[in-house]
C-alpha cells in the first residue's frame, strides 16, 4: 500500500485511518460498559496507538538519501500541513495550554498569540524560499548561503542548543504519559517513550516521521476536541463553545468580584505544604491588566515567540518536504488551521472548567463549599493522592475559598473529563492524544539535530566522499544517540536545570533568525557577517540568561538580578536576536560584497521556477 | 527594469504588506488591551477574544490570502510553477 500511487491514495488511507481509530473509541466505551477496567482502557489507547505508529514508521524505511532528510519533496500540501502541527503541539500544548490559560488567564493568552502569528513570519520570509533553495537542512541553507563550514557549524551549533533544549521536555512528556497510563514508574516510561519514538524515525527518516505525524495529528486533534465540545453541551456551555461561551466569560468575571482574588503570601503557602508546581487563581480570566509595563510584557512574549517560531529548525524543515514553492506557502496556511483547530479550543476549555469548579450553582461546583464535603469527592481524592490538587484552609473557617484551592495546570485537560461527568473512555482517549503530541514533537526534534550533524557536520565537513549507505548509517546512529542523550537526562529529571520550552524560542531567534532573514532577503550580507551575528547574538542571549535566571545568576554573577526593561528568562531572544541583526549588518558592510557566484544564487532563490540551488540528492 | 527585478519589487511590497497586517493583529491591538475589553463580540470582551480566537483566526486567512496574492503575481512573472513539478 505504500508503492506507487500512494501519493495519490492518501485522502483514502488516512480517511479509512480516522474511520478505524473512531471504531476502536466505540469499541472502548463498550467494553468500559462491559466493565473493562479503566486502567486497562487507558493502556489499550496507548499500546493500541503507538503500535500503529510504529507500524506507519516501518512500512515507511527508506534506503534514499532525499526520502530520508526530505521525505522524497513529494507530501501533498494538506498533508504536509496536519504533519507540521503535529510537529508544533507538543505535549506541552496539549497537557498544558488550557491550564496556563486557566491559571495565566489573558496576560498568558500572549502565547497564543505568539505561537500561531509566527507563521506569517515563516510564510512571508522563510519556507518558501528555502524550498526553492532544495537544502536538506536549516545549516545546509546557512552553509551554503554564505559558504565556509565556520559558518555551517555555527548553524548546527544553535540549532543543537535550540532543539535538544527543547526535546528533553518532549522526551520528559512522553514518559510521563506512558507512566501515567501503562502504570509503570517513570524512569520506565521515559525509555518506553524513546523507544516509541525511534521506531517511528529510524528506520524512514522524514519520510517515516511525515506519515507518522499525520496520523498523530489526527489521534491528538480528535482527543482534545470530543472533550471539549462534550463538556460544554455538559455543564451548560452549548454545543459550540468557541461561539456561545460570552456568557460564561462574564459569569467567571462575577464569581472572582463574588470570591475575591487574593494573593497568598509565600509563607502561609510553605506552612500549609502546598507541594511543588501546583498553583491557585489570582489573577482575573478575561481581564486586561493596566499599566505600560502589562502591555509590554505582553507584547515581548508574542515577540519572541512569534521570532522564534520562525526560527525554529524542525518546523522550517518540514517545508522542505513539499513538491513546490507554490505548495510550501500553501502549507504553512494549512498547518496553522490545524493548529488553530487546537489553539482556539484551549481557552474555551480553561473557562468551561474554571466555571464548572467555580460556580456554586453548578453541581460540580466546589468553590464556597465545605471542606470536608469537597474532600469526600472521588476526584478530587484521586488527584490528591498523587499531589496533582491541594487544599489549604487559610482561614481556618472550614469553607473552601479560591485562593485555599492548588492544582497543577495539567489537571485542567487530564481531570476536567472526570469533572464533568464524562466516561473514563475520554480520559483514555486523552492519554493518547497527550502521547501522540509529546512523541510527534519528540520525532521531528531529534530528527532535526541528528540531520544537522549527519548531513552538515559529518557529511559537508567531515567526510564529503562518504557513500550513500554509509551517510544513512550514521544519521540512524546518530538519532539513536540523540535520543538516548534526551531520554537519560529525562530520567534523571534533570529537566528543571533545561528551564522553560520557551528557552528554544529565544536560543532560536538570538542566533538564526537574522541569519535566514538576511541570506534571502539582504544580498550584501557576507559570511564573515553571518559567522558574527550567530556567534554575537547566541553568546550575548545565553550570558543575559544567565544573568536574569535566579538559578544561574546566583552562582555566576552573586546574586538575583532585576530584568532589564521587564526582559526576564523567558524573552531573552529580546537581547540576542538585536545584537545579532546590528553585528551582521556592521560586519557585512565592513567586509567585501558576496561573489557574483552568491549574488545570482540569492536571486534564483527569489524566484519560484527553475532549477533547485542543491540538486535533488546532495 | 528586468523582469525579475519587477517580481521581486511586487514580492517585496506585497511582504510589507502582509507584515502591516499581521503586526496589526499580533501587536498593535494589544497595545489598546484595556481599551478594547470594554467593548464586545459574540459576548466576549474585545481583547480577550482576539487573544483567544480572534487575531489566530486573521493569522489563518492572512496566510491564505498572501498565498494567493503570491501566486498571482508568480503568474504575472512567468514564474508560475507546473501543476506537475
Amino acid at each position: 500500500m505504500f508503492k506507487g500511487d500512494f501519493i495519490q491514495n492518501l485522502p483514502k488511507i488516512y480517511g479509512t485511518y480516522t474511520g478505524g481509530f473512531l471504531v476502536f473509541i466505540i469499541l472502548m466505551a463498550l467494553a468500559e460498559q462491559a466493565g473493562v477496567s479503566a486502567k486497562n482502557i487507558g493502556v489499550m489507547f496507548v499500546a493500541f496507538t503507538v503500535l500503529i505508529y510504529a507500524l506507519i514508521g516501518y512500512l515507511s524505511r527508506t534506503i534514499q538519501v532525499d526520502a530520508y532528510y526530505v521525505a522524497g519533496r513529494q507530501v501533498p500540501t494538506v498533508f504536509n500541513g496536519m504533519a507540521t502541527a503535529a510537529d508544533w503541539m507538543s505535549g506541552a500544548s496539549f497537557v498544558a495550554l488550557a491550564g496556563g490559560v486557566y491559571f495565566g488567564g489573558y496576560t498568558y493568552m500572549a502565547f497564543l498569540v505568539g505561537w500561531t502569528g509566527g507563521y506569517v513570519l515563516v510564510a512571508t520570509l522563510m519556507a518558501p524560499y528555502l524550498r526553492k533553495f532544495g537544502c536538506y537542512t536549516v545549516p545546509d541553507f546557512i552553509g551554503t548561503r554564505y559558504g565556509g563550514n565556520l559558518v555551517r557549524a555555527c548553524a548546527v551549533f544553535v540549532l543543537f542548543i535550540a532543539s535538544f533544549t527543547y526535546v528533553t521536555a518532549q522526551i520528559n512528556a512522553t514518559g510521563t504519559i506512558a507512566s501515567r497510563a501503562l502504570g509503570i514508574p517513570f524512569e520506565a516510561g521515559v525509555w518506553v517513550g524513546l523507544i516509541s519514538i525511534l521506531i517511528c524515525s529510524m528506520l524512514g527518516g522524514m519520510r517515516a516521521v511525515t506519515w507518522t505525524q499525520v496520523a498523530q495529528y489526527i489521534v491528538l486533534i480528535i482527543a482534545y476536541l470530543i472533550p471539549v465540545f462534550w463538556i460544554s453541551s455538559n455543564v451548560g456551555g452549548g454545543i459550540f463553545p468557541h461561539l456561545m461561551l460570552g456568557d460564561e466569560v462574564a459569569r467567571l468575571g462575577e464569581l472572582e468580584q463574588q470570591f475575591g482574588l487574593v494573593k497568598n503570601s509565600a509563607a502561609d503557602m510553605k506552612a500549609a505544604g502546598v507541594p511543588g508546581g501546583l498553583k491557585y487563581i489570582s489573577g482575573t480570566h478575561s481581564g486586561v491588566p493596566e499599566g505600560g509595563m502589562a502591555v509590554w510584557k505582553y507584547l515581548s512574549l508574542a515577540i519572541c515567540m512569534m521570532v522564534g517560531t520562525a526560527s525554529l529548525p524542525h518546523i522550517l524543515m518540514r517545508y522542505f518536504t513539499t513538491p513546490t514553492v507554490r505548495a510550501a506557502r500553501k502549507s504553512v496556511a494549512w498547518s496553522l488551521f490545524f493548529i488553530f483547530l487546537l489553539y482556539s479550543s484551549a481557552p474555551m476549555l480553561a473557562t468551561l472548567s474554571k466555571l464548572a469548579l467555580m460556580d456554586p450553582n453548578l453541581p460540580t461546583g466546589i468553590i464556597g463549599k465545605s471542606i470536608s464535603e469537597v474532600q469526600s469527592i472521588e476526584w478530587v481524592q484521586r488527584w490528591s493522592e498523587v499531589k496533582q490538587v491541594f487544599i489549604a484552609d487559610f482561614n481556618g473557617d472550614g469553607i473552601l475559598q479560591l485562593n485555599e484551592w492548588f492544582m497543577r495546570g495539567d489537571v485542567v485537560v487530564l481531570a476536567t473529563p472526570e469533572v464533568a461527568g464524562l466516561p473514563f473512555v475520554i480520559s483514555g482517549l486523552v492519554f493518547a492524544g497527550g502521547m501522540a503530541a509529546a512523541m510527534s514533537t519528540a520525532d521531528g526534534l531529534v530528527l532535526a539535530i541528528s540531520n544537522a550533524l549527519s548531513h552538515d557536520i559529518y557529511y559537508k565537513i567531515i567526510n564529503p566522499k562518504a557513500e550513500t549507505s554509509k551517510r544513512l548509517l550514521v544519521a540512524r546512529v546518530l538519532l539513536v544517540i540523540i535520543g538516548a542523550a534526551g531520554a537519560y537526562i529525562a530520567s534523571f529529571r534533570l529537566t528543571s536545570i533545561l528551564g522553560s520550552v520557551a528557552w528554544a524560542f529565544d536560543f532560536a531567534m538570538s542566533g538564526l533568525f537574522f541569519p535566514l532573514v538576511l541570506g534571502v532577503w539582504w544580498k550584501r550580507a557576507t559570511r564573515e557577517g553571518a559567522i558574527a551575528g550567530i556567534i554575537a547574538g547566541i553568546v550575548s542571549g545565553t550570558v543575559y540568561l544567565t544573568w536574569v535566571f535566579p538559578k544561574f545568576s546566583v552562582p555566576l554573577w552573586g546574586g538575583v538580578n532585576t530584568p532589564f526593561l521587564g526582559i526576564d528568562h523567558l524573552r531573552f531572544g529580546l537581547i540576542g536576536a538585536p545584537i545579532c541583526l546590528v553585528v551582521m549588518v556592521v560586519v557585512s558592510l565592513m567586509t567585501k560584497e558576496p561573489s557574483a557566484a552568491t549574488q545570482k544564487l540569492v536571486d534564483d532563490t527569489r524566484i519560484p521556477t527553475g532549477k533547485a540551488i542543491l540538486g535533488k540528492q546532495h | 527594469m528586468s523582469n525579475k527585478d519587477a517580481y521581486w519589487n511586487k514580492t517585496k511590497n506585497h511582504m510589507i504588506v502582509t507584515l502591516v497586517l499581521w503586526a496589526f493583529f499580533s501587536l498593535v491591538i494589544f497595545m489598546f488591551g484595556s481599551e478594547l475589553n470594554t467593548m464586545s463580540f459574540l459576548g466576549y470582551p474585545l481583547a480577550y477574544y482576539m487573544t483567544a480566537q480572534g487575531s489566530l483566526l486573521a493569522f489563518v486567512i492572512i496566510l491564505f490570502w498572501t498565498a494567493n496574492k503570491q501566486e498571482k503575481i508568480d503568474e504575472e512573472h512567468g514564474f508560475s510553477e507546473r501543476e506537475d513539478d
